[in-house]
């Protein structure tokens, strides 16, 4: 027969000291465990909404970024153009955008210095192939004015960004006219601006990348192929969601720190835990014989005191989770190993992470509970009642 | 018995206890003194001598924009200058994408490259050897070690960033203080091989002739390139890399609160312990007053086994460290931004003034209690 859980509960509200004093130590570990998970989910959910399977991404042969030097030539346009399954806007035009990337170091607004942020440059054409970005203050450039958009990441992390703020690069100032919301796709680390008017600032006569929006996601695969295997062109294509799904590798270095420090403190809580049941069992000696004697069977003893380390497990998780609820959506920024710049996501405490959260405890607790429940169940009756 | 004796018997009276509690707080600190060794490597450690001397000049908007080669006979003619050099991040791949194979490749000028990274060593012959050889680089120690290179072989970087490849002889080794993971070449190939880059640099390495001309340096070269195309942006060596680390993201508030966790974490684990032992021993305690030990002694007793336990906990922790860090400042990947960390003896110190305090703090609270009891309360006591 089984020990009532009502028994457990009311044994760790007997002991409120060091019921709390575990359990803070689990929560400590889980808010650290669920902060990482959640940073690496908001930097995978960046990348995972990014791209539109129906769009085609066009780099030179041997890149694998847009930011490499010797992109796509201006003639190599108009080949691109006439390939077939290419879709058409309501005017009528081509929905092929060529494109360009630079980097520009701007201070971030919190005082912890400068980062790389990435410039995109496109025409109008590009600006409709990304149907989920918004315009949500001010205006969109106009072509041939050195005027720029920010995301609203940008805009809310970096000074100098604020519509009419004005940045110099090229041969002038550009201004400030609007901010965009990108979704929380990766272009909500972009600021946009007009690809003509750098092309005259900077003399550049190549594009670093073309986007091709195709008339359907099997059109879209043959025309990557018909890019990649065309010699002429010596250009390489890949779905745009191929593109940005590589790009998760940004999170490389907080997933190495983040599990090594959860994984040394999780083995840090799980010997507290169990110091903690050690001492329950220690101090229960008598009452544990009793329960035997009344006629509990060693395994329910041996399940009952886990079973009261997994409910001091859970109350950590519990407290934990509540710690880093305040967090959650919080914006935040690393480098992108891909594009040399920031790449800025969200914190997003997903429902698959709470529950990463929950299982890591209840390990937590079962490792913990496990060693001292066994020498529990396997006391001596009489030696005990004796004590 | 003396007091000492006193303490650590009753400190290992429960070896399971103790060795548990030891270790938990081991676990934490060792987690402690390596984000503090990481902290001190990244924003404290001013480099040597030479490195403290060096500056950086790159274009002011961004590394990836380039300046004109015409610059560096202008940076060289102000005062406080000693050397010039240009440099050009290649950015190539050598044999795949593999973490372990990945190192910094840089275009340079072999006549004057060692004369401003004067901390790298080189034999003279090597360095004569690799300045003939226009198809010559030359390679870190450490890196030839770990790929097994000799002088002479040939190595094939493939550009991703340029379109062009590099075969290069490996014509010198040279030996730095700490891991560079760099190899460099004659900055001509890539003129030659990518022409629109003719002409251009990537940024320059610029030796002052002292450490205390560095900000005056810094600040002339940058006023005499402001109102130009391609204006500049010179800093020290060290904050040139402390913007490679910001870039990373928030590290200081992401250091900063692994350790308030940590050190949270271990108070608790200790005053729990503490809490716990104290409370199983009120009958001892009662006994010991019989005996004629006063209030402030009983107090010490046990505040000075906790301390034993924590300092104990804090010197397996920093010896565990030790090892980390050595083990990790040679893991591919992340040799870049702990090549030639190592835990500082202050660091050390630190965290075993951490540990001693903790323990202090954590038996604090229960040990006053149990040496205020009333004595006949506590010989009645069943635990």
């Amino acid at each position: 027969m089984a020990i009532p859980i009502s028994y457990n509960i009311r044994n760790l509200r007997l002991r409120t000291g060091a019921t709390l004093m575990t359990a803070l130590g689990i929560a400590l570990t889980v808010t650290i465990a669920i902060f990482i998970m959640a940073l690496l989910a908001g930097l995978r959910d960046a990348f995972a909404t990014s791209g539109e399977p129906t769009n085609v991404l066009v780099l030179r042969k041997g890149s694998n970024s847009e930011l490499a030097a010797g992109g796509v030539a201006r003639e190599a346009m108009q080949t691109l153009k006439d390939l077939p399954g290419i879709a058409k806007n309501s005017q009528g035009d081509t929905l092929v955008s060529g494109e360009d990337i630079l980097v520009i170091v701007l201070p971030r607004k919190d005082g912890t210095g400068e980062t790389n942020v990435t410039m995109r440059f496109l025409t109008p054409v590009g600006l409709e192939m990304r149907s989920k970005v918004k315009i949500v203050a001010g205006r969109w450039f106009t072509p041939g004015q050195r005027e720029i958009v920010v995301s609203k990441s940008i805009h809310d992390r970096f000074s100098q960004t604020n519509i009419g703020d004005t940045m110099f690069f090229g041969k002038g100032n550009w201004t400030v006219v609007g901010v965009f919301d990108s979704g929380g796709s990766a272009h909500e680390s972009e600021i946009w601006a007009d690809i003509n008017q750098l092309a005259s600032d900077l003399d550049r006569t190549q594009y670093s990348s073309v986007l091709m929006k195709a008339t359907d996601p099997v059109s879209a695969e043959s025309l990557k192929n018909r890019v990649s295997d065309d010699q002429r062109l010596k250009l390489n294509g890949m779905l745009e969601t191929e593109y940005y799904a590589r790009q998760t590798s940004t999170g490389g270095p907080i997933k190495m720190v983040g599990l090594f420090v959860a994984f040394i403190m999780a083995i840090g809580s799980i010997f507290a835990a169990m110091n903690t049941m050690y001492a329950a069992v220690a101090y229960r000696a008598r009452e544990i014989a009793t329960l035997r004697v009344i006629g509990f069977s060693r395994p329910s003893i041996l399940t009952s005191f886990v079973l009261e380390s997994l409910l001091l497990a859970l109350l950590g998780a519990l407290v934990g989770i509540v710690l880093m609820l305040p967090f959650n959506g919080m914006t935040t920024g690393t480098s992108n190993p891909v594009t040399f710049s920031e790449a800025v996501f969200r914190l997003r405490m997903t429902p698959l992470v709470v529950s990463w959260a929950i299982i890591f405890a209840v390990v937590m607790g079962v490792l913990g509970g496990l060693a001292p429940a066994w020498h529990a169940s396997r006391r001596e009756i009489l030696a005990s009642l004796r004590d | 018995m003396t007091l000492t004796r006193f303490v650590t018997k009753n400190a290992f009276r429960n070896k399971r206890r103790t060795a548990l509690t030891v270790s938990s707080i081991a676990l934490s600190l060792l987690l402690l003194t390596l984000m503090m060794t990481i902290w001190r490597a990244f924003y404290m450690d001013q480099g040597s001598v030479e490195s403290s001397q060096r500056l950086i000049t790159r274009h002011k908007v961004s590394l990836v924009f380039d300046l004109p080669a015409y610059y560096r006979e202008k940076i060289r003619a102000l005062p406080g200058v000693k050397h010039v050099v240009n440099e050009q991040w290649f950015g190539g791949q050598y044999k795949d994408q593999k973490p372990e194979n990945m190192f910094a490749q840089f275009g340079t000028d072999p006549q004057e490259f060692f004369d401003v990274y004067k901390d790298l060593h080189i034999p003279p012959d090597q360095l004569q050897a690799w300045q003939k050889d226009r198809a010559g680089c030359v390679v870190d120690a450490e890196l030839a070690k770990k790929h097994g290179w000799q002088i002479g072989d040939r190595l094939f970087i493939k550009g991703t960033i340029f379109p062009m490849n590099l075969e290069l002889n490996i014509r010198g080794i040279f030996t730095a203080t700490q891991p560079t993971e760099s190899i460099y070449f004659n900055s001509t190939y890539i003129d030659e091989g990518y022409p629109p880059l003719k002409g251009l640099v990537g940024f320059y390495g610029v030796l002052a002739n002292s450490a205390e001309d560095v900000p005056k340096v810094a600040s002339q070269i940058d006023e005499q390139f402001r109102n130009v195309e391609r204006p500049t942006k010179t800093e020290s060596e060290h904050a040139f890399q402390l913007g490679w680390i910001a870039m990373m993201g928030n590290v200081k508030a992401f250091i900063l609160s692994i350790c308030l966790a940590v050190v949270f974490a271990i108070l608790l684990v200790s005053a729990n312990t503490m809490a716990m032992s104290i409370r199983e021993r009120t009958r001892e305690v009662a006994l010991l007053k019989t005996l004629g030990f006063t209030q402030g002694r009983v107090l010490g007793l046990f505040v000075g086994e906790a301390m034993a336990m924590s300092i104990l906990g804090g010197v397996v922790g920093t010896i565990i460290a030790v090892g980390v860090i050595r083990a990790a400042s040679k893991a591919p990947g992340l040799n870049f931004f702990l090549g030639g960390v190592h835990v500082g003896i202050p660091t050390m110190l630190v965290a075993l003034l951490v540990a001693a305090a903790v323990g202090f703090v954590s038996a604090f609270l229960p040990a006053y209690h149990a040496s205020r009891g009333n004595i006949v309360e506590g010989l009645r006591h069943i635990g």
